[in-house]
């Protein structure tokens, strides 16, 4: 068969036969869960080739709890910054001597602390990373260098046209209060007060509520450890954690904002709100978000930079919100054809509401997105990383299965009626920074 | 230890299979040794914009990504000074779709004009999107312009200006390509759930009938030893001044260079290096500082950049660095720091090698460099390197007029 194809220049006009990745059965592998002594929950993917693992500890310490702005952030940047016996010096000459890696993040509901490691240091360096929780003392001048220099790195920001965008959309979908919405200013940062941060520590870090996340080539003792270093400490004795913000829209839907006169680009946002993933649409909307912005083949990138090189890019996407979330489309576009961009914008999303979706390109997009998930349910880190995702917004595996279930069968009906119900020009809010 | 088997078609295709069951997918990495520097001054930006092309269609194929999508896979690539890099990943089962695609652009562009004239503009989106339309965008366009005289690496791979984009024409496009889009001038890397046998069987097929082209002979102009220390002042519309300083170092693969990485390490790897304990936490000159290198084939530059402090002078700024250099040549490191750096890079390769397109990637450029051993073997480079090493290469590059400096200034 194949030589004679290489007989035949032809052969190479004929696709060769592929397996439908729409018809693969994807299983999604299961954690290993433990507890420590403490009550502590630890979720752990083990296995990979290389000797090195990752432990994330995620607290329930994300801007959702502060009263102040930015205390949550700051507090998760500095909690490496000194300790009762160590200078920020010394904590970070421990870890990097090492070779590991040791980032924070700090999100709405969470906030986190990540070690990346070779398997073999572990021992050295959990004892350290439990001083964080419990024994971090914010020093004045640390706090008084991050605020200088994150003041100075603001106003960096600040002159980026898509930094701006970002910030004025979400305050659009959420309102300022909001901690979806809210951003940061000078006068927040000169704001803040050793005592606050010191307050957050305690109530949401040194008796928050925390979970723990494991990944990689664990070695046998790996619970034994983290139970030795972590499972007498006083987590979890702050329950309450029941807050409430309500959502203020903007109330105006199109706003013009000219940062830069001479800025030769225009960052473009189009959003509207959206219910989080326990809404019955939620994983059918993800194959008309594919359709619509989520790949490099999709419509709006084939029209708009493929088609008309608008653009070096133009997406969309459902931001990973637990409690309720938005729908963008988000571009960088040329000044002179910023407006030409908009217009195409809505045009597909018209065309996604008239007429449905032809059978070829919703096997392509099946396609493309159960081959683009069987890559990432592969590997130690994707797979936690999927799971953490689950096990914060509430759902289990049959959120995975069902999300499978809906991309092998939706059929163009359902994503036509989906798009003349989220689709409309109306409920959007449109964002232009030059 | 990362295993591959390897085979050169007689067209001169190179072709490195490392097996990996361990995942359902498998990885296509075709690096083609053409970059940047293989550009002529009047037409720079073109092995870039070239990479944008590739997707413009094939003499046999109307469209590159959709049939790759429709198998489930993705695909991406980059452009730097030195090379250009395509790969895609698709479930394993699917690989000959990727061969089918990657051989028939090979083999021939379709040369659309409508490929060409949108991809211009997408590439100048980008242009503005990267260097024009961000604070400090620029820095690296004067900066390789004042560090090297002649050698290629004097623009960056988007190139000079926008016009040399804007102006390029088909004959550009199609002479390029039978330049360097040979087989004789590409590696494949096929990594992942597959069989080296099937991957070979499967080349033959599909890449085995593309001709060879004509030898690319690399004859670049070699950058002479500097002489005199070169500084450039900026003002631009940027909130806070800036200071860049580069020192040439030496080629991929010499001991210098190795050398060299340690010392980026030493200087700017991590929250307890020195320039970021010194500068930025100690006398708070700067508010954020890095020191880093890019890893070029051909003799690179060794860089330290930072924002001051509002209220610091540049001359404070600089002798402040100078004072870290000063140290640095005339005190050995201690034992432990250098253990902290070799530790650190051990982490760093082992962090890399997780995935498996990073060392599918990694196996091309080793091959590229002529020894694809060294993915197993190039730690123990970094292993070798003493504290007396350290002390004489920074003796050696970090001299006045091996120098190159931007004061960047804020005009507000």
């Amino acid at each position: 068969m194949a030589n004679k194809k290489i007989n035949n220049p032809s052969f190479r006009k004929q696709a060769p036969d592929i397996i439908d990745t729409a018809e693969l059965t994807l299983q999604l592998q299961p954690y290993n869960k433990y507890q420590l002594d403490n009550g502590i929950d630890v979720y752990a993917i083990d296995g990979g080739a290389q000797d090195v693992l990752m432990i994330e500890f995620v607290f329930f310490a994300g801007n959702w709890y502060e009263e102040k702005n930015i205390v949550a952030a700051t507090t998760n940047f500095l909690l490496k910054n000194g300790t009762k016996n160590k200078n920020a010096f010394a904590i970070n000459e421990h870890f990097e001597f090492y070779g590991a890696y040791l980032n924070q993040g700090s999100f709405n509901e969470t906030s986190t602390v990540t070690l990346h490691t070779l398997s073999k240091n572990l021992p050295e360096l959990l004892p350290v990373m439990a001083e964080l929780f419990t024994e971090s003392i914010f020093p004045e001048e640390e706090l008084e260098i991050y605020k200088k220099n994150n003041i100075q790195q603001l106003e960096i920001k600040l002159r980026k046209c898509d930094f701006v965008a970002n910030r004025l959309i979400d305050e659009c979908i959420y309102g300022i209060h909001h901690p979806y919405g809210k951003y940061t200013s000078t006068v927040d940062f000169n704001a803040l007060q050793r005592d606050e941060l010191v307050l957050f520590y305690n109530e949401f870090y040194t008796q928050g509520k925390c979970m723990i996340f494991v990944a990689g080539k664990l070695p046998s003792n790996t619970i034994e450890l983290l139970n030795k270093n972590f499972g007498h400490l006083p987590f979890n004795k702050n329950k309450a954690l029941t807050k409430e913000y309500n959502c203020v829209r903007a109330s105006q839907k199109k706003q013009f904002i000219l940062n830069d006169e001479n800025g030769v680009q225009s960052a473009i946002r189009i959003a509207r709100p959206f219910p989080n993933r326990h809404h019955p649409d939620f994983s059918k909307v993800m194959v008309l978000n594919n359709i619509l912005g989520g790949y490099f083949g999709s419509r709006l990138m084939s029209n708009i930079r493929e088609d008309k090189g608008y653009t070096y890019g133009i997406y969309s996407f459902i931001q990973n919100h637990i409690h309720e979330t938005e729908w963008i489309i988000s571009t960088e576009a040329g000044r002179d054809v910023c407006e030409a961009t908009i217009e195409e914008t809505y045009k597909e999303m018209q065309r996604l509401c008239n007429e449905p979706v032809s059978e070829e390109e919703l096997h392509l997009v099946r396609n493309y997105m159960m081959g683009s998930l069987l890559g990432n349910v592969n590997g130690t880190f994707n797979i936690i990383s999927r799971w953490k995702s689950y096990i914060l917004n509430n759902v289990d595996e049959n959120y995975f299965y069902n999300s499978i279930n809906t991309i092998k069968t939706i059929n163009a009906e359902e994503i036509q009626s989906l798009a003349k119900k989220y689709l409309q020009p109306d409920d959007f809010y449109e964002i232009t920074v030059v | 230890m990362i295993l591959y088997n390897r085979h050169t078609l007689h067209n001169g295709l190179k072709i490195l299979v490392h097996e990996d069951n361990s995942t359902p997918m498998a990885v296509v990495n075709i690096m083609y040794n053409v970059g940047a520097r293989d550009e002529s001054p009047e037409k720079t930006g073109f092995a870039h914009l070239f990479e944008h092309l590739m997707f413009g269609g094939s003499i046999n194929i109307p469209d590159y990504d959709e049939p790759l999508q429709r198998a489930g896979g993705e695909n991406n690539a980059y452009t730097t000074n030195d090379i250009t890099n395509y790969y895609c990943v698709l479930p394993s089962q699917n690989i000959e779709t990727a061969f089918w695609l990657e051989s028939d652009r090979m083999l021939s562009l379709a040369f659309s004009k409508k490929s060409l004239e949108v991809q211009r503009k997408v590439v100048c989106e980008e242009f503005k999107e990267h260097y024009i339309n961000k604070p400090y965008g620029d820095v690296w366009h004067k900066m390789r312009k004042l560090a090297y005289d002649v050698h290629p690496y004097q623009w960056m791979t988007i190139g000079k200006e926008l016009s040399h984009v804007e102006n390029a024409t088909m004959k550009d496009v199609k002479d390029f390509f039978f330049k360097f889009y040979r087989p004789n001038n590409a590696i494949m890397v096929v990594a992942g759930n597959v069989n080296s046998n099937h991957i070979f069987q499967l080349a033959e097929k599909w890449f085995g009938s593309i001709p060879a082209g004509e030898k690319y002979e690399r004859n670049l102009p070699k950058e002479p030893k500097q002489k005199n220390a070169k500084l450039l002042e900026v003002k631009a519309d940027v909130p806070l001044d800036a200071l860049i300083k580069t020192w040439h170092i030496e080629e991929r693969l010499s001991k210098g260079y190795y050398t060299a990485d340690l010392i980026t390490e030493i200087l700017g790897g991590g929250a307890s290096s020195r320039l970021y304990q010194s500068l930025v936490k100690e006398k708070q000159l700067f508010s954020n500082i890095n020191c880093y290198h890019f890893g070029t084939i051909e003799p690179g530059l060794l860089t330290i950049e930072g924002k001051l402090i509002k209220g610091v002078t540049m001359q404070e700024a600089e002798n402040a660095i100078e004072e870290e250099l000063v140290q640095l040549k005339s005190n050995k490191v201690a034992e432990t720091e250098l253990q902290k750096t070799i530790n650190r890079t051990e982490s760093m390769i082992a962090f890399e090698d997780v995935s498996v397109a990073s060392r599918a990637n990694s196996l091309a450029l080793y091959e590229l460099l002529g020894d694809v051993e060294l993915i197993n073997t190039e730690f123990s480079k970094f292993q070798e390197v003493t504290v007396n090493d350290i002390q004489n290469y920074a003796q050696k590059i970090f001299e006045t007029n091996n120098s190159s400096t931007i004061h960047y200034y804020s005009n507000n």
